[in-house]
């Protein structure tokens, strides 16, 4: 049964759990914990070999794999550590990396 | 009535030999003079198979707590102990063991803070810790500190308490010195700790929980504090009722405070501690000089008895409050509590502040009889309770 927090706000010191446990697991899914990254991981889908390193060494689990193929990024939780693109390897091919960082919010108007 | 058996021993392995009896699942330590052979002991238990416990060998005191506080959260009985450096070293997971109402057992063996580096007894380091949010029991003898510790394990555990409870025994003074003691046998203090079932266990893993959560702007934080205020609040009842369970079990009287010639007393020390012995044995000796005195001594500090000790002093002449630390403020930490707890009654007693036996200096015993003769002076009118007053300096 989900722990029920619509009335979290309103709580007094008696409803809280004691010792602030949540008495839940894996409910960071609920949540959007990554507002606050700096930069984004972007994906050259062309230029991935599928390694799955960066799924590997994700410490947030935000590398998001269907069928056993990397697809994107959980951006509701990425934290743009940027340890996704510092393990990806460089394909020989094209010369560079499948994953780089970019920086959150270049792509609006006005802001380079 | 239960048997027990009476034996020589030191304060220190008194604790060691109640904490075998409660049997914790975990204890992580390091060793600091004078608490040293109470983990020396306890790892010889471990050693010999006398217990069943994981004994952690850490590295400082910050590690110890910090173990102790992962181990209490995965459901562990847990206990430690430490001293003066170790426990100001171990701080903030002090905060850490309350504020995550986690119940471990930590024997404190008083003594000096540095600097000037020192080994021996005063309180500073545990009072320092006062607003850490945990339970504070002090021992006079190697006999309360045993009791202690097998009443703090019940206290920590209860489900209206579960927070960590520091038992306090004076360094050397009561930690090495060869006491008289009565011992129960193991079965007794099993059957009288009980077996402890944590709540929110991490090693739950049918009931997953997390500990040690944010909690951030909007108050929640400041509820948590109410949370853990209210607990301190309920506790003193609990630690009452374990008291007199244990004093019914045990055959020794137990008080959140102890009166001696309380009841018709004009004058009082209020002290904590071995220095009671002292402080009751120079009282005898005015009372068979037909002096009215008496001895008060608080063993429960937090949570702090302040009607109880407002009962027991309101009737009285003069009080002397001694404290072997100090706060540089207006007061010894006890006096300021003690003061507090007086200024709701109607009449006002009159309330002096002695320092005294910092680092080990000796209480000895003029110095307890000059006490009662200042007080003796407030109580006859001759003299105005003064400012706080350093005994035994030169």
């Amino acid at each position: 049964m989900k722990w029920d927090v619509s009335r979290v706000n309103e709580w007094t010191a008696d409803e809280f759990p004691r010792g602030a446990v949540i008495p839940e697991g894996g409910n960071s899914h609920d949540y959007v914990t990554g507002g606050w990254r700096s930069e984004r991981p972007v994906r050259d889908d062309e230029v991935c070999t599928q390694c799955l390193l960066c799924w590997i060494f994700c410490p947030d689990t935000s590398v998001v794999v269907r069928d056993e193929k990397v697809v994107g990024f959980d951006l509701d939780h990425c934290k743009g550590c940027g340890i996704c693109a510092n393990e990806c390897p460089t394909n020989p091919k094209f010369g560079r990396k499948a994953i780089e960082m970019v920086p959150e919010g270049c792509e609006l108007p006005g802001v380079k | 009535m239960l048997q027990q058996k009476t034996v020589a021993s030191t304060g220190n392995s008194l604790v060691a030999e109640a904490m075998r009896q409660c049997a914790p699942d975990v204890m992580a330590a390091y060793p600091i003079t004078p608490q040293t052979t109470i983990v020396e002991e306890y790892a010889k238990f471990v050693a010999d198979g006398r217990v069943h416990t994981e004994y952690v060998t850490v590295e400082s005191e910050h590690s110890a707590m910090s173990a102790c506080v992962g181990a209490s959260a995965a459901g562990a009985r847990v206990m430690t102990a430490t001293c003066s450096q170790g426990l100001a070293f171990m701080w903030e997971q002090l905060y850490i063991a309350a504020g995550l109402r986690l119940p471990i057992v930590m024997a404190n063996a008083n003594r000096a803070l540095a600097a000037p580096i020192n080994i021996h007894c005063d309180h500073s380091d545990v009072m320092g810790c006062r607003d850490s949010g945990w339970l504070i029991l002090f021992a006079e003898t190697a006999q309360e500190a045993y009791d202690n510790t097998i009443m703090a394990t019940r206290i920590a555990e209860h489900p209206d308490v579960l927070l960590p409870v520091m038992t306090c025994l004076d360094g050397f003074i009561t930690t090495h010195s060869i006491d008289r003691a009565q011992v129960m046998d193991d079965e007794t203090v099993k059957g009288f700790v009980g077996e402890y079932r944590a709540t929110n266990m991490l090693l739950d893993t049918d009931n997953p929980v997390s500990h040690g959560n944010f909690a951030g702007l909007g108050g929640t934080y400041f509820e948590f504090k109410k949370q853990h205020r209210q607990a301190m609040n309920g506790a003193l009842k609990v630690v009452k009722e374990v008291g007199a369970e244990f004093a019914e079990l045990s055959g020794r009287p137990f008080g959140v405070i102890e009166g001696w010639g309380m009841e018709d007393a004009e004058t009082a020390i209020v002290c904590i501690g071995s220095t009671a012995g002292n402080a009751r044995h120079v009282a005898r000796e005015l009372r068979a000089k037909g002096e009215k005195v008496g001895v008060l001594k608080v063993r429960c500090f937090r949570p702090f008895p302040a009607a109880d000790i407002a009962a027991a002093l309101k009737r009285l002449k003069a009080v002397a409050v001694l404290d072997r630390s100090e706060s540089f403020g207006e007061g010894g930490p006890l006096f300021l509590e003690v003061r507090s707890a007086l200024y709701d009654l109607e009449t006002r007693v009159p309330l002096v502040n002695y320092i005294y036996g910092l680092g080990g200096a000796d209480v000895r015993l003029e110095l307890i009889e000059r006490v009662f003769s200042d007080l003796s002076d407030i109580a006859a009118g001759n003299a105005a309770p003064g400012a706080l007053q350093y005994l035994g300096t030169r």
